[in-house]
């Protein structure tokens, strides 16, 4: 089980949220998604060898939010 | 396409902004044709980004407060109002805009915290200093502080002396004195000194890591209200379109079905709840006072009784020299000095008190001989050519020396302050008496004042301690109810007797025994300044600085933040409800209706960011 936590850019709706969980969530690897609202981050659980951060990344930039910096650990 | 449309966004809202400007400046001047062709351009420009925004919401079946706008926008290009659509275009960027802007600033406190977090190190490796980023130091490596310097990581002080700042952690600017085998902590700061130490905890498991996290969940747990209001956002935005076209089935009034739409976002109703949360929790983060999320925020300002747990909270938890009476031709530094050196060889707490009262008044201690440790009574020394015996009665009775009538006076009236007297006799003589009591914290009093002045109505105190030295604390402290000689189960059941008349119960404890009554109340505090992570993690409330001034702030700020929740949600189900009366009675226009909405949520933001400098005393 790996972990990563992805740091955006300001999130300002709430709706952000459950746009971000949804999508991350349904990629297939995912184990778990916490989008934390009030700190722009995203902690994601996942197995790496179905998935990898990258990836989960880019699908977060496609829904438009920017991903400042991530962390894997 | 879609990232450069996002990343250029506030482009997008001065460019819409802009036009707008223009065409009706050309709008003044009679340019019919010229003011549409610039407004179409405002409502389109300023569409798209919202547009992009309601259309990847939709494809992931989530309905968007911008489906709504974008829908209007439409409507409103439709039936040739294209004032109205520019202007509800840009109006709706530009309130975005700024709700980011002032979104930033209530969450200012936490960010604050994060700037402290340290960057690099500086390791003894082979012997030579390095400087390295914090993430390569190595839980064993040797770090080395120096005044300025920021501590990386948690250890154990090997050498040195520093006065450290830990408000950080604690909250707590006054600098600390810290030396040999004490901890430091990751984010503190070296005001001067120089101090080497081993680390111990790196990474995520610094006490600072684990600040920012507790910190950073706790704004994420919502409030029941919270949970409510999101639910209800969920079927209200698909509710909203569905009445909106309602209306217009009924009325066939396009425009007045379109106005509807926008007053009736649900944004300030969305947002007043969660910022006043998140700016309460970033002011008592400031103050190192960590309150679990908004459901325990609720709580806590509910709670109307408080019970503490006595030694260790309301006291200092360690005893100390309260007085000292010297006799027989004794002077009072002389025999502290020789009493200290002879408590060298015990480790009773009483004995420890004295050596500390010697070094803070900087007397030096001497060697001593013969030292005998006499159970259950004290001890007896050689020190220089005297014979010293230091402890209670028993030991000065056994040892067949008469007390004088001033002396046994004198400890009499020690002894109902709340001390524990211990006797000194020289040479087969009493020379003198120590008083010794565990000390009131100073911040005890006011704090107490201060909760019972905001809506504590009962304050209980319990202690395993003796029922006299608890009855005489709790009378200096106006304490209502006291209950002494008590095991950790006997706690438990106090507490859940209040609870069972009706109170809501916080209850503040240090050690492991006060674990089950802490988690049997309402609201348990934790003194956190021990650092361990049990009491972090159970309490629902930790205080970092162990300051019982820190537990009333987070008392009446919970007051404070729950006042300031309830005043954002009436205003803003107001502002809803004046809004669809104006819409109906035709005094509410599109435009109008969309700058309104917008200005209510930012009305709500700046009211929440009044509580990060709120103070509560």
């Amino acid at each position: 089980m790996t972990k990563a936590e992805f740091r955006l850019e300001t999130l300002t709706c709430p709706a952000c949220v459950s746009k971000i969980d949804t999508a991350v969530s349904n990629l297939e690897g995912v184990q778990s998604v916490k989008v934390l609202f009030n700190s722009s981050k995203v902690k994601v659980e996942f197995d790496n060898t179905k998935i990898d951060a990258e990836k989960i990344e880019n699908t977060i930039k496609k829904l438009g939010y920017p991903v400042l910096s991530s962390k894997v650990s | 396409m879609i990232e450069y449309i996002n990343k250029n966004k506030n482009m997008f809202t001065a460019s819409s902004g802009i036009l707008t400007a223009i065409g009706f400046a050309s709008g003044l001047f009679g340019n019919v044709e010229i003011k549409n062709m610039l407004l179409l351009a405002a409502s389109i420009t300023g569409g798209i980004p919202i547009m992009l925004k309601a259309f990847q919401a939709l494809r992931l079946r989530v309905f968007s407060i911008e489906l709504l706008v974008i829908i209007a926008i439409a409507g409103a290009l439709f039936i040739g109002e294209y004032t109205e659509s520019s202007v509800v275009a840009f109006l709706f960027l530009f309130g975005a805009y700024l709700e980011a802007r002032t979104l930033e600033k209530t969450r200012s406190s936490l960010k604050e915290l994060m700037d402290l977090a340290p960057l690099e190190a500086e390791v003894l490796r082979e012997g030579k200093a390095v400087t390295i980023p914090v993430e390569e130091v190595e839980i064993g490596d040797r770090v080395v502080l120096r005044s300025g310097s920021k501590v990386p990581v948690d250890g154990k002080i090997l050498v040195g002396k520093a006065y450290i700042n830990e408000a950080a952690v604690t909250g707590e600017s006054v600098p600390a004195s810290k030396s040999e085998g004490d901890w430091v902590y990751s984010g503190t700061l070296v005001d001067n000194g120089y101090i080497e130490f081993e680390a111990e905890r790196i990474g995520d498991d610094t006490t600072f890591a684990k600040i920012i996290e507790l910190v950073e969940e706790a704004q994420e747990s919502k409030t029941s209200a919270e949970k409510f209001l999101n639910k209800f956002a969920r079927y209200y935005t698909p509710a909203v379109i569905i009445l909106s076209v309602i209306v217009y089935l009924i009325t066939r009034n396009i425009r007045l079905s379109i106005t509807f739409l926008v007053v009736a976002c649900p944004g300030a109703l969305v947002i007043g709840a969660p910022v006043s949360n998140v700016a309460g929790i970033g002011n008592g983060a400031k103050h190192g006072v960590l309150i679990k999320g908004g459901e325990v925020m609720e709580r806590l300002s509910k709670v109307n009784a408080a019970v503490f747990d006595k030694t260790g909270t309301l006291t200092r938890g360690c005893p100390e020299v309260s007085s000292i009476a010297a006799f027989n031709g004794w002077n009072e530094n002389e025999l502290l000095g020789l009493a200290a050196s002879a408590e060298t060889i015990s480790e009773h707490h009483l004995g420890q008190a004295i050596i500390k009262e010697a070094e803070a008044r900087g007397i030096e201690l001497s060697p001593v001989s013969n030292g005998e440790i006499i159970k259950g009574s004290g001890i007896s020394v050689y020190a220089g050519n005297h014979k010293l015996l230091l402890g209670n009665r028993k030991l000065i009775k056994d040892n067949s020396i008469s007390i004088p009538e001033d002396v046994l006076k004198s400890a009499d009236k020690k002894e109902k302050d709340g001390n524990t007297v211990v006797f000194a006799a020289v040479d087969g003589k009493i020379a003198g008496l120590f008083a010794i009591m565990d000390q009131i914290r100073e911040d005890a009093k006011s704090a107490l004042e201060n909760l019972r002045r905001n809506g504590i109505k009962k304050i209980v105190m319990l202690t395993g301690d003796n029922s006299q030295t608890a009855r005489l604390i709790a009378s200096q402290l106006n304490i209502d109810e006291v209950y002494a000689e008590l095991m950790p189960q006997d706690k438990v059941g106090q507490v859940k007797k209040l609870k069972k008349e009706g109170y809501v119960v916080a209850m503040a404890g240090d050690g492991i025994n006060d674990a089950p009554s802490i988690a049997a109340a309402d609201i348990g505090f934790a003194m956190g300044k021990s650092g361990t992570d049990v009491s972090m993690e159970t309490a629902d409330v930790v205080l970092m600085a162990d300051k019982l001034s820190q537990l009333s702030h987070a008392y009446v700020l919970s007051k404070a933040t729950i006042k300031n929740m309830k005043q954002n949600t009436y205003f803003a189900v107001a502002v809803v409800f004046i809004l669809l009366m104006g819409v109906l009675s035709g005094n509410v226009h599109l435009a109008s209706g969309m700058f309104i909405h917008e200005a209510s949520v930012l009305l709500v933001i700046l009211n929440a960011m009044r509580l990060i400098g709120y103070k509560s005393a």
